[in-house]
């Protein structure tokens, strides 16, 4: 068989399955779209085999140079079906109790994850704009998909004007650098730029809209206006999707072409993501204070948090990197455990979705009052949570590069933020319920969400198993 | 004789103008898919401009990819206009405000 296509064959096999998903669907008329659903969760299982199975030991190139198969994007790729595994599971959950299923959900979002891991593996800026578009077309898709609901196509449509601009700021980027490069193909930019670096200047010119279309898709400020509608608009299985896996392959994007391409640029885009690191953990982290919507203060959240994994970025160091990926990987399982209670306590025509619908939770249901403690500490960073030890990778790496003062910062902000993550935690626990309707889930719903909030704890318990697979990820 | 920074530098107002035309306008949604286009077109003259200097086939490969993603993102972007028409019953973009914070 052809060497390239065994190279790319969880991504083949991804296809066909989707492909599957969508003419099965067809001619289904079941309601609930078991059939649909259960060859979703089966494709993404298989998909994650075949990407264990053939893990990479070394970087293998494929398609003329514009494929990688490398530890970082099996590693990636790997959590990107997982997380997605989970998010599929919670989604069928609310899509069935708001009564808004459709088959073709399952099939955007299988496309959706396919263009993820193009991203993961992309190596050249050709495979890297097609990975996005794949995702970013079935999101914009995804949004719209509760028809009705005014607020969720108002969200759609902000998402696609934003989506869109980014996606032209990052071609107009990658035609600058194509055009002084001559090349497409990451690893022979950062060549070029090595050995001739007389049109710096220009080169600069490009990467700030390669960063801008970067920081777009990440929801760093402050670019970042679409983020709080969306999250807010979105139904809450999309936003739960937009808010996990996606950001995985944000960050594969930000590796190959800040890492990967520029490399040779790295005291120019430290700069410039400073500033961007700053201004998102300042946004994110003082206008979260004021909101009322959970779904929105989560929104605010992921700013700051994509400000933090700037940092790693910025210590500018393999290990820096490793730090980074750590840091969105942890982010993306306390991510989906946050909006999986959110799934969790709503029901048909009635989405808990404000902070006062977790009041009282201790007294209706003592166990997912403290699994929602722990999704709450680890994101303000309380220790032995997984959340704190990511915060204290990339704040070490950091440090060890010289950046004291902007470690600082950050915990200043951090701690700011601690306030509305403890707010929630004091709203569960000292406040009277305003009604005890019991929480109506089903048992697998249930058992995966103690699995989600337990791992948080016990992955923060023992964070030396992670990060010593993100070390291994990016050491090649 | 066309020179290349002749070119560049019309790609670079193009984008501009698309840009522009997307933060100014407060009427229509449609004019911002227009803008989107305008946007995409003008990176393609870029990457033809290049693609023709350099003597390099890359550049132009990537405009079909461009064309064929365009189109798909218009399709998307028709369909939630569509959609967002049937809950607003308006097309204005001052009306895509009632989330806020």
């Amino acid at each position: 068989m052809n060497a390239d296509l065994m190279i790319a064959i969880p991504e083949i096999t991804l296809l066909a399955l989707a492909c599957l998903v969508l003419v099965v669907d067809a001619y289904s008329k079941d309601p609930l779209h078991l059939l649909s659903y259960w060859i979703t969760q089966a494709s993404l299982l298989i998909t994650l085999g075949l990407v264990l199975y053939y893990f990479p030991e070394d970087a293998s190139i494929a398609f003329h140079g514009s494929f990688i198969s490398d530890a970082m994007s099996a590693t990636l790729k790997a959590f990107i079906c997982g997380i997605s595994f989970i998010v599929f599971l919670y989604s069928h959950e609310y899509l069935k109790e708001h009564q808004c299923l459709k088959g073709e959900y399952f099939v955007l979002g299988l496309f959706a994850v396919l263009g993820m891991m193009i991203m993961a593996s992309a190596y050249s800026l050709l495979s890297v704009y097609l990975g996005l578009e794949l995702l970013s077309l079935s999101l914009y898709a995804m949004v719209a998909m509760q028809r009705t609901s005014s607020s969720a196509s108002e969200a759609a449509m902000k998402y696609f004007v934003l989506g869109a601009l980014a996606s032209g700021m990052l071609l107009y980027g990658i035609s600058m650098i194509y055009g002084l490069t001559g090349s497409l193909q990451l690893i022979t930019i950062a060549d070029v730029i090595n050995v001739d670096s007389a049109n710096r200047m220009y080169l600069v010119y490009g990467m700030i809209f390669l960063i801008i279309g970067i920081a777009f898709k990440l929801g760093a400020a402050p670019f970042h206006m679409w983020v709080p509608d969306v999250y807010q608009g979105a139904p809450t299985s999309v936003t739960l999707f937009i808010s996990s896996a996606p950001k995985l392959a944000a960050f594969a994007m930000a590796m190959r072409i800040l890492v990967d391409g520029l490399l040779p640029l790295l005291s120019d885009w430290q700069s410039i993501l400073m500033i961007l690191a700053v201004l998102s953990m300042a946004i994110g982290n003082i206008i979260a204070i004021s909101q009322t919507n959970i779904k929105r203060m989560l929104a605010y959240s992921t700013i700051a948090h994509v400000g933090f994994l700037f940092l790693g970025f910025i210590a500018g160091t393999a290990t820096g990197f490793a730090g980074s990926m750590f840091y969105i990987i942890s982010y993306a399982l306390m991510s989906i455990g946050a909006f999986g209670m959110i799934i969790l306590l709503g029901r048909f025509g009635f989405e808990a979705d404000m902070l006062d619908d977790f009041k009282g939770l201790s007294e209706r249901s003592p166990w997912f009052a403290f699994i929602m403690l722990c999704f709450m500490f680890s994101m303000a960073g309380v220790p032995p949570f997984l959340g704190f030890w990511s915060k204290w990778f990339v704040l070490k790496e950091l440090v060890a590069s010289g950046f004291v003062v902007l470690a600082a910062v950050a915990v200043v902000f951090s701690i700011i933020g601690a306030y509305y993550y403890l707010r929630i935690i004091k709203l569960m626990y000292f406040d009277k319920p305003d009604s005890m309707t019991a929480i109506k889930a089903s048992r697998q719903m249930r058992f995966v969400l103690s699995i989600n909030g337990l791992a948080i704890l016990v992955l923060g318990l023992i964070p030396n198993i992670l990060m010593s697979l993100c070390l291994s990820a990016l050491a090649g | 004789m066309i020179t290349l920074p002749e070119v560049l530098i019309l790609a670079a107002l193009l984008f501009c103008i698309s840009v522009a035309g997307i933060f100014l306008n407060r009427k229509n949604v449609i004019i911002l898919l227009m803008c989107i286009e305008l946007m995409l077109l003008s990176v393609n003259m870029n990457f033809i401009a290049f693609s023709h200097f350099l003597g390099d086939i890359h550049g132009q490969v990537f405009v079909f990819f461009i064309l064929t993603v365009a189109a798909a993102e218009s399709a998307i972007g028709l369909a939630i206009l569509v959609v967002m028409f049937r809950n607003k019953e308006t097309i204005n973009v001052d009306a895509l405000d009632s989330m806020k914070g």
